[in-house]
């Protein structure tokens, strides 16, 4: 029951990689490991991979809400791919499934982003 | 399943105890063959109310007491969720969706909003300093149901 983080620089992308449950005892580890990955490699784009991610609740919602927030301010794109149909429902229900992109892999979430950037 | 089950959890209002008041409902009422979007479902509603008896309720003190009750009554499930901490000020803004009185902790404001679509039913009992409990239903339909 616990939540495991991985983290990869792809040129000025992060892709984190979410696995196991987030929660919000799992919250802020997650939220620190990105802001610091996403600080120190001077990134501008996120693609979050929740293909792994078993469990979701409110306060992921928040932590993902977040990194939106830090991303967007300094121009950059939050990008979600591979969330499962528990997972997508929440981010339906909070109206987030409208304000981010949503691919169904990690290749076409990058591919994306290379069209903006 | 036919006559009543019931079971009743208390733990320590720790963050560690989400997952395991989740895992052990879904445990319990696994026992009606629900599909496992409803075992998802029933997983986050009980994530988002603990979550609140220990961000809200209790403030982040660790020493607080949750109860988690579960009774099955033919294909129904009705959940509890009590703390006995500083209770809610004002239920209907809390209802909101998107609202949070705690905006500096990074909350999306939706648990009662996800709470309230999963469920079929939810009332929420609150006053300040007598804590809160929350009260839900949802009837499963059974795997084997659908099949037969």
């Amino acid at each position: 029951m616990s939540l495991q983080v991985e983290l990869e620089q792809h040129r000025n992308t992060l892709i984190v990689r979410l696995r196991g449950e987030l929660d919000h005892h799992t919250a802020d580890q997650v939220r620190f490991k990105i802001e610091d990955a996403f600080l120190r490699g001077r990134c501008h784009h996120v693609v979050l991979n929740l293909q792994e991610l078993s469990f979701m609740d409110s306060s992921g919602l928040g932590v993902v809400l977040g990194r939106y927030k830090t991303v967007s301010s300094r121009g950059g794109k939050l990008v979600v791919c591979g969330a499962q149909p528990a997972v997508k429902r929440l981010f339906e229900l909070s109206g987030l499934l409208k304000m981010l992109p949503f691919h169904e892999t990690e290749t076409a979430a990058l591919s994306g982003l290379e069209v903006v950037s | 399943m036919s006559g009543r089950d019931f079971m009743k959890l208390s733990f320590t209002s720790r963050s560690e105890n989400e997952a395991f008041a989740r895992v052990a409902v879904a445990a319990f009422v696994s026992r009606l063959d629900p599909t496992l979007e409803q075992i998802q479902d029933l997983k986050t509603v009980v994530s988002e109310a603990v979550t609140n008896a220990i961000i809200h309720g209790y403030e982040g003190r660790e020493d607080g007491i949750i109860e988690v009750e579960v009774e099955i009554e033919g294909d129904t499930v009705s959940l509890a969720v009590t703390d006995r901490g500083k209770g809610i000020e004002d239920v209907e803004l809390a209802r909101q969706p998107l609202y949070t009185s705690r905006p500096e902790l990074e909350r999306s404001g939706m648990g009662f909003t996800i709470m309230e679509n999963f469920m079929d039913e939810f009332e929420i009992d609150s006053a300040p300093g007598a804590g809160t409990r929350l009260r839900m239903k949802k009837r499963i339909e059974s795997k084997k149901a659908l099949y037969n």
